[in-house]
């Protein structure tokens, strides 16, 4: 898993680059929760794009910044999951509290 | 007829090796890229109960059992512990249902693995541990 976090024009971004599962949730939500707390924007994207497999173990991480961020009044989008991670974010219902882009 | 039989330690980290090899396995029976990643989610869902629900992660001397059959273009996958077991299996099935809400759990595990698989079974005894059988049929073009 890479995970890359910038911040450009008021608008966060973590770029997720290979597998999400229980294995590297933890290292992932200690990385974002600490960028969130020293950065200043206005939304906040999940660029899926490089993500190939992410389990219910995603989905947990999802609600858990969800939460967060709605505290700060920020939206969440989700760009480019491909295929399966799409799905799996549909069937749990990500899409109706984080707007899908492409 | 094939079979492979894996004692895995109950380890976070060996989630992704557990799914890789079991769906490797399956290669022989040529399922389609969206059956593989059905597999290797509802692999990752089971060992992950197993990790963090069955032995509440602590990884010293628990083992997760792993084994897979395929047949007739059917593959059955037995994942099985010697934890905790489940109080109530059909609380635990339930959409969002969690034990471990405070963890980020998101409850969705089971839901996974009965959303991509054709047949799932759970049979638990609370101390003893639980046996998750699934199974999938490849379909042929």
């Amino acid at each position: 898993m890479r995970l890359e976090l910038t911040n450009n024009a008021n608008c966060a971004v973590a770029k997720l680059d290979g597998e999400l599962d229980e294995g590297c949730v933890r290292e992932v939500r200690e990385k974002i929760d600490k960028f969130i707390a020293n950065n200043n924007f206005g939304q906040f994207v999940f660029d899926f794009s490089g993500l190939s497999f992410m389990d219910s173990t995603g989905i947990g991480m999802l609600l858990g910044r969800y939460k967060n961020l709605k505290k700060r009044n920020v939206p969440i989008f989700i760009s480019n999951a491909r295929g399966h991670v799409d799905f799996i974010l549909s069937t749990a219902g990500i899409y109706t509290i984080m707007r899908k882009i492409s | 007829m094939n079979e492979f039989r894996l004692k895995l330690l109950s380890k976070t980290g060996n989630e992704s090796f557990a799914r890789s090899c079991v769906s490797a396995f399956c290669l022989e029976l040529n399922p389609t890229l969206e059956e593989i990643n059905d597999v290797k989610t509802a692999v990752s869902e089971a060992v992950t109960n197993c990790i963090v629900h069955a032995y509440n992660n602590s990884q010293e001397g628990k083992y997760i059992d792993l084994s897979v059959r395929l047949e007739n273009g059917k593959v059955e996958i037995i994942i099985e512990d010697e934890g905790c077991g489940i109080d109530d299996v059909e609380k635990a099935i339930q959409p969002f249902y969690t034990t471990k809400p405070d963890q980020e759990r998101s409850g969705m595990g089971f839901t996974l693995i009965k959303t991509f698989m054709d047949k799932v079974d759970i049979i638990s005894q609370k101390d003893k541990g639980t046996k998750v059988i699934m199974q999938k049929e490849f379909k042929k073009e």
